[in-house]
């Protein structure tokens, strides 16, 4: 069925994007044991995307013709499935275009400067470690272990942005304006990891999907402990941007996927 | 012992092939020569990463991504080892850092050419990784201990990445048209420059013979590339692909291939400083540098905070 697709790809769709962004620091880091650092973080999601999109790939083939017909708005992958083609790995991730693309926007937001990617991370980390905890108990089996393969990863990525966060909050004084302001500016991205889209309810009431309910105010005291060991603090305006999980993206989507995207784009249908 | 003692000690350690150790007394000259070619190999690997991460964003594949990003990642970590191997000498990082910023310490000029199509991440495994191991497995043995078991570990994960550069493009090789195209126009770009990469020639190597009294060379230049040559021909021929040199062909006698003239003022030229990315390469790296500048320095003040407050804790504990 459809919204086990929808539930799977906004998965995927998280692990890829995120991963793709940590992946542009390669290279270019403050220090070169950390840009070894970010480097394996990028890897280990993208390892993640690999599993999730290989799931999604065979529930899209599980589905009925007609339900494949016109899932998808890119005229490359509308081809391939008209010519009954399977879908593999990749052409879920190369061949779908911005507005079905379901990650949150959190993942999508720039890297900025360390500061920023390290705020990103940080709230995204402690969410996805709860997150997958609950996800081991999933119906779907092959979530269910991808989510227990991942843990161990997850545990090191959130002590890496849980310390890059205290030791820039109790570092200098240029250091913990930064990464407050830091804070301040990605808050607002992080209320989406928390609402349940349609597809996602659906799962949840099926037992696939994790209620996000359950792990908010376990997040929400993590994160805190981390500020105040960091002598950072939370922003009061509570507003939150949403979409990401709908489809609703930010233009910074559309960039990534230029790149991402260019190679399969540009010369279709070629084994890499 | 006189320095006369200390020197013929040395020569007998060298003639003996027993490694130089970091306490041990070597000539000043012997640990200079060192320190700039270990300091040029552990800049190689930083500078070297920029040409490849060029296509992380825009690898053709989720596995392609990944294998990508792990290659570039050893690369780091060759630079962080060799960094450290030549630290052993009595020079830190960050002076090698400040001589590479600054244009005082050179890099494999290789790295100074453009990836201008994902090919080139094959071309770069199968070529430059290629030549680069020519050069290091020689360099597993160098008389300087450090260095050697640097090199060591560096070769295993090397001629790994050799291999997957060449799984590229043999992948390539088999699909379409315009594939094989693509795998030959990066061919022509790259075989030259990475002939180029073993240096000179040995007639115009001032410091070959002295690095091959101190065992710190085994071969000469042209020893190397020669054996490069050889087997790359080969390989080039299963991709069904040519190589960009029309006087290359077997000689029986010699039981070697002969090749046609290398452009030593290119290769002079891009040392000097006027290669394609000559300059680009540097600003990427000096910007990365000095934007980390308030990271580092946040890290550092973290981290005396810590142990101050530690140092309390102690005290109070006593």
């Amino acid at each position: 069925m459809v919204d086990h697709l929808y539930y799977t790809l906004q998965l995927a769709d998280n692990a890829l994007v995120i991963g793709h962004r940590l992946g542009e620091w390669c290279g270019h880091g403050p220090v070169l044991e950390q840009d070894i650092a970010i480097t394996n973080m990028a890897l280990d999601h993208i390892g993640q995307a690999r599993s999730l999109y290989q799931h999604a790939a065979k529930l899209f083939n599980e589905l009925p013709q007609d339900e494949k017909a016109n899932q998808f708005q890119s005229v490359a992958l509308s081809l391939k499935i008209s010519n009954g083609d399977a879908l593999e790995e990749d052409d879920l991730p190369y061949l779908r275009d911005v507005w079905d693309y379901r990650n949150v926007l959190l993942t999508e937001q720039p890297n900025g400067h360390w500061g920023n990617t390290i705020a990103r991370s940080f709230f995204y980390d402690i969410f996805q470690q709860l997150y997958y905890t609950e996800l081991q108990k999933s119906s779907d089996e092959q979530l269910a272990a991808i989510a227990e393969k991942s843990l161990k990863e997850v545990a090191y990525h959130v002590r890496w942005s849980s310390e890059w966060v205290i030791r820039l909050g109790d570092g200098t004084a240029e250091s913990k304006k930064k990464i407050q302001t830091a804070i301040n500016d990605i808050w607002s991205y992080t209320g989406e990891l928390f609402n349940v889209s349609e597809a996602e309810q659906a799962m949840i009431d099926k037992g696939i999907a994790v209620d996000t309910a359950s792990i908010k105010d376990k997040w929400l005291q993590r994160v805190n402990e981390i500020l105040n060991e960091a002598t950072l603090t939370l922003p009061e305006d509570n507003w939150m941007h949403e979409g990401g999980k709908n489809t609703q993206h930010s233009e910074h989507l559309g960039y990534i996927l230029a790149e991402l995207q260019y190679v399969q784009r540009a010369y279709p249908n070629m084994e890499w | 012992m006189t320095v006369r003692d200390f020197q013929q000690a040395f020569d007998e350690k060298i003639d003996k092939e027993i490694a130089i150790e970091p306490r041990d007394w070597m000539p000043d000259n012997y640990r200079k020569t060192l320190i700039r070619q270990i300091s040029q190999h552990a800049h190689s690997e930083i500078i070297g990463m920029l040409p490849e991460g060029n296509w992380i964003t825009r690898a053709p594949s989720l596995r392609r991504k990944a294998v990508l990003l792990a290659k570039v990642q050893d690369e780091a970590g060759h630079g962080l080892y060799l960094y450290s191997a030549a630290e052993t000498l009595g020079i830190s990082r960050d002076e090698m850092i400040e001589q590479l910023h600054s244009g005082k310490a050179k890099y494999s000029s290789i790295f100074n050419y453009p990836t201008t199509s994902w090919a080139d991440m094959g071309a770069i495994g199968w070529l430059v990784d290629g030549a680069a191991i020519m050069n290091q497995v020689a360099l597993c043995r160098t008389s300087y201990g450090p260095y050697a078991r640097a090199m060591v570990r560096i070769c295993k994960e090397e001629s790994f990445h050799q291999r997957q550069g060449y799984e590229i493009l043999l992948n390539m090789s088999k699909g379409t048209e315009i594939q094989r195209k693509m795998v030959q126009e990066s061919i022509n770009r790259w075989w030259w420059p990475s002939l180029m990469m073993f240096g000179p020639t040995d007639d115009d190597s001032p410091n070959t013979e002295q690095s091959m009294r101190w065992r710190i060379k085994r071969f000469t230049n042209d020893e190397l590339r020669q054996r490069f040559i050889d087997v790359t021909v080969e390989q080039c021929k299963i991709l069904g692909m040519t190589l960009p040199d029309p006087e290359l062909k077997w000689n029986e006698e010699r039981g070697h291939y002969d090749y046609g003239p290398i452009n030593w003022d290119e290769f002079w030229n891009v040392v000097k400083g006027n290669g394609p990315c000559n300059k680009e390469r540097i600003a990427t790296r000096v910007k990365a540098h000095e934007e980390g500048a308030w990271v580092r320095d946040a890290a550092l003040a973290y981290s005396e905070k810590q142990k101050k407050r530690n140092n309390k804790t102690d005290h109070q504990a006593a």
